[in-house]
């Protein structure tokens, strides 16, 4: 037990959880002090032990699932209670027989595939469990097409279930209870939930004859999923994306209290000569008693201008809520954002008190596509030159957000020399990594030497630090 | 395996003289026992409450506002019958105000009383005097440290007390004492529960984390919602129960400033029985939804989806 319990936290140490010493004897202890049947009593142990962040939770759950799969649960049960847990230290995926259990799911496969979604339904309108269980083991071995020994983490496998099974269908025929407004609603709500459970279901049968198939360690590492801070922004699929919105608005407050604390920590100023030389009067003309200017609010003005075409839009929109949500850090913010053309969107923040409709309204409200909608950095900067030049001072940082791809377009370099010339500083921000820099359109090397820095920005966490830095 | 007990290794630790039993067998337990108190837990709610009995260890309950933090430990003082010691936390508190003051005006009068007697070695005894267990002012952690009757320590909103702050906990939630320079050290004479909660504003530090289980509590599913409103909402019928748990799901999967809370849909479901309803129809729902929403595009939102329409202005 001590040996999977150590491989299990390798596991959480390798996706990004942070587990401790201390912790990992907490854990080991708890489980001494625990009934090691229920699997559920087994999980909640172990994720108030090693879990100290509810954003790490699901990719928790995913390990959980795999390391502690409920088959290989059962398995375990049986053989701890022939041998006791005496040395038990062999991982229970391998103690299972696998093929007494596949058995019973090939036998019964003589079922029609009208049958098997009529008893899917009926299972999901009657919410019960186990024949909808049944039914999951049924759809896989009849959809899933699983080949032992290829080293995939199941999403194939998943889709090709799911796309069998029509859950469209399945979910209209459930929500269909009739009714108006709000109990139609209801019962569509319902349905959706239903259906998600079916779904889950289908996962878990799936991920288990993958462990069954390859062993934990090996398939935990295929389906390993990022924290929601190391998601890549740029290559993140609409579950991830939904999970970034999510962490971005208690990121950007959590970021928001730690920097005016900072700030109000920084208490002293520079020697108030004046004001010394007269204190010191009091002792004879001996500067004994220093007196401090108050610390000048050091509140950087931020103008901000993001190119917003399909391929950088969301990391722009990330970039824009996190700068205004921190507003209060900096003196003013000004946006911009572009495509081909360029045009200012300080004004939608300016009335929304939540900084996520202000983006939101971004893509309906700005103006940005002057001819074909590709984006066209030479362009936008040199609008942006000719209307915008006289408001960047010593005292403005130029924020650039894009990966710098211009359709072979002409990159007009001497504008950002000119606009870096004026300014404080300038710092572009890339969503590509390092490694695709100049490849194909990307110009990124043309623009490098007019920046203070140029810094790749794929994740919510770089994001995070670098914005945290700026202010 | 020679590794103590943790309750039996704490006990040693502390001085005491037995090691003192546990409230709960088992999760199961723990279940039924809140569920008298009107509380109903569900599986990680019972099972981290059990560990943190089991083991000795402070609980860290995180969530969202209104979801029943609070109400966890005070239903578990009930349950165990102890008396429930709670330390709202805010910003700028501190030592004097979390752990113990010296009672300087009652100091100072002992002083005064004394006078005329200044001798040196009356000033040492003198000194020693006014720094006695009597001139102290006991806050809610040392309160809770030095009780001898069974006592559950609530420290109410742990993130809104400063970064540095958080460290006066520290030395409490994993040794069960406070030190007091002029006095020493009071240890425990029994062990304690304790709950922190906090609503994740910020970051709390690694250290304080580590002391603890980490429990989330997150907004309850459908049966458990429609059984809390039973256990709570005298006289409503299972029907209506459930169909505001289903209303309060809908809610909750919109993209909403605030979600409506546990706390809310109580609100809501007592003001429906109070009106006398026995299904929610379209009106009553337009009618009642500020109960359940703080805002009004929230509102609004929620007009829109749920029913369909713009709200119409009655």
């Amino acid at each position: 037990m001590l040996k999977l319990l150590g491989d299990f936290i390798a596991e959480l140490r390798a996706a990004g959880i942070p587990v401790s010493m201390t912790e990992h004897m907490d854990a080991a202890r708890a489980m001494q002090a625990i009934d090691m049947t229920p699997r559920a009593l087994v999980r909640a142990t172990l994720a108030a032990t090693l879990v100290k962040d509810s954003d790490h939770l699901p990719v928790f759950n995913a390990a959980f699932d795999v390391f502690f799969s409920l088959r290989s649960w059962e398995g375990a049960e049986e053989l701890m209670g022939e041998s006791g847990d005496e040395g038990e230290t062999s991982a229970p995926t391998g103690a299972n027989a696998p093929g007494a259990r596949r058995g019973t799911g090939a036998g019964s496969s003589t079922m029609s595939a009208e049958e098997l979604a009529e008893m899917l339904f009926r299972a999901l309108r009657d919410g019960d469990v186990a024949s909808l269980r049944r039914g999951a083991g049924e759809a896989v071995s009849r959809y899933a097409g699983m080949e032992p020994g290829r080293p995939v983490g199941g999403t194939y496998y998943l889709y090709r279930t799911l796309r069998n099974l029509d859950l469209e269908n399945l979910e209209a025929r459930l929500g269909s209870s009739g009714g108006t407004g709000l109990a139609q609603r209801l019962a569509r709500d319902e349905a959706r939930a239903r259906v998600e459970m079916l779904k889950a279901e289908i996962e878990r049968e799936i991920r288990e004859r993958l462990v069954e198939d390859r062993g934990s360690q090996a398939l935990a590492k295929s389906v390993r999923k990022p924290l929601p801070e190391d998601v890549d922004v740029m290559h993140a699929n609409r579950e991830e994306m939904a999970q970034l919105e999510r962490a971005l608005r208690p990121l950007s407050r959590k970021l928001a209290v730690r920097l005016a604390r900072r700030r109000r920590r920084r208490r002293r100023g520079p020697v108030d000569l004046r004001h010394t030389v007269r204190r010191s009067l009091s002792t004879g003309g001996v500067p004994i008693d220093l007196r401090f200017k108050p610390p000048r609010p050091n509140k950087p003005e931020i103008i901000v201008i993001a190119d917003i075409s399909g391929s950088v839009a969301s990391f722009a929109r990330f970039t824009l809520h996190l700068v205004h949500a921190i507003s209060s850090q900096f003196s003013k913010v000004r946006s911009f954002v572009f495509v081909d053309g360029i045009d200012e969107v300080t004004r939608l923040f300016e009335g929304a008190d939540d900084p996520a409709d202000a983006v939101a309204r971004i893509n309906a409200e700005a103006d940005v596509i002057a001819f074909d909608g590709h984006s066209d950095y030479g362009r936008a900067l040199s609008v942006f030159h000719d209307r915008y030049a006289r408001d960047v001072t010593r005292r403005s940082t130029v924020l650039i957000l894009g990966d710098a791809r211009n359709n072979y377009h002409q990159a007009h370099p001497e504008v950002l020399a000119d606009l870096h010339h004026r300014a404080r500083a300038v710092y572009w921000l890339n969503p590509e990594p390092v490694g695709y820099w100049n490849s194909g359109d990307s110009v990124i090397n043309q623009y490098a030497p007019h920046c203070d820095r140029v810094i790749e920005c794929r994740t919510l966490r770089q994001l995070e630090a670098f914005v945290g830095e700026l202010a | 395996m020679t590794s103590l007990d943790p309750r039996e290794e704490l006990a040693e630790r502390l001085g005491l003289d037995h090691v003192p039993p546990v409230h709960f067998a088992s999760p199961e337990e723990v279940r039924t026992r809140l569920a008298a108190q009107g509380y109903l837990s569900d599986e990680a709610i019972a099972s981290v409450t059990f560990l943190a009995d089991r083991l000795a260890k402070p609980v860290l309950v995180e969530g969202p506002a209104g979801t029943g933090k609070t109400a966890l430990a005070q239903a578990v003082a009930d349950a165990v019958g102890a008396r429930l010691i709670r330390l709202q936390c805010y910003e700028g508190l501190d030592e004097s105000k979390a752990l113990y003051e010296w009672n300087y005006r009652k100091q100072l009068l002992r002083i005064q009383a004394g006078r005329g007697e200044s001798t040196g070695e009356e000033w040492a005894h003198l000194e020693e005097d006014i720094f006695a267990e009597e001139f102290l002012l006991r806050r809610p952690l040392l309160e809770a440290i030095s009780a001898t009757d069974p006592v559950v320590l609530l420290i109410d909103e742990v993130d809104r007390v400063e970064l540095e702050t958080e460290a006066l906990l520290l030395e409490i939630l994993s040794e069960y004492q406070v030190s007091i320079p002029e006095l020493g050290t009071v240890r425990a004479h029994q062990i304690p529960l304790v709950f922190l909660t906090s609503n994740n504003t910020r970051e709390l530090s690694e250290a304080l984390k580590r002391r603890c289980l980490y429990l989330y509590v997150g907004y309850p599913d459908v049966a458990r919602e429609r059984d809390i409103i039973l256990e709570r909402v005298p006289g409503i019928s299972t029907a209506l129960a459930e169909q505001i748990a289903r209303v309060v799901r809908s809610l909750r999967s919109l993209d909403l400033k605030k979600a409506p809370s546990v706390s809310e849909t109580l609100d809501w479901a007592r003001t429906l029985v109070l009106l006398g309803r026995e299904e929610i129809g379209d009106e009553d729902a337009a009618a009642t939804l500020h109960i359940l929403l703080k805002y009004q595009t929230d509102i609004e939102r929620a007009t829109k989806e749920l029913l369909g329409r713009a709200k119409s202005i009655a």
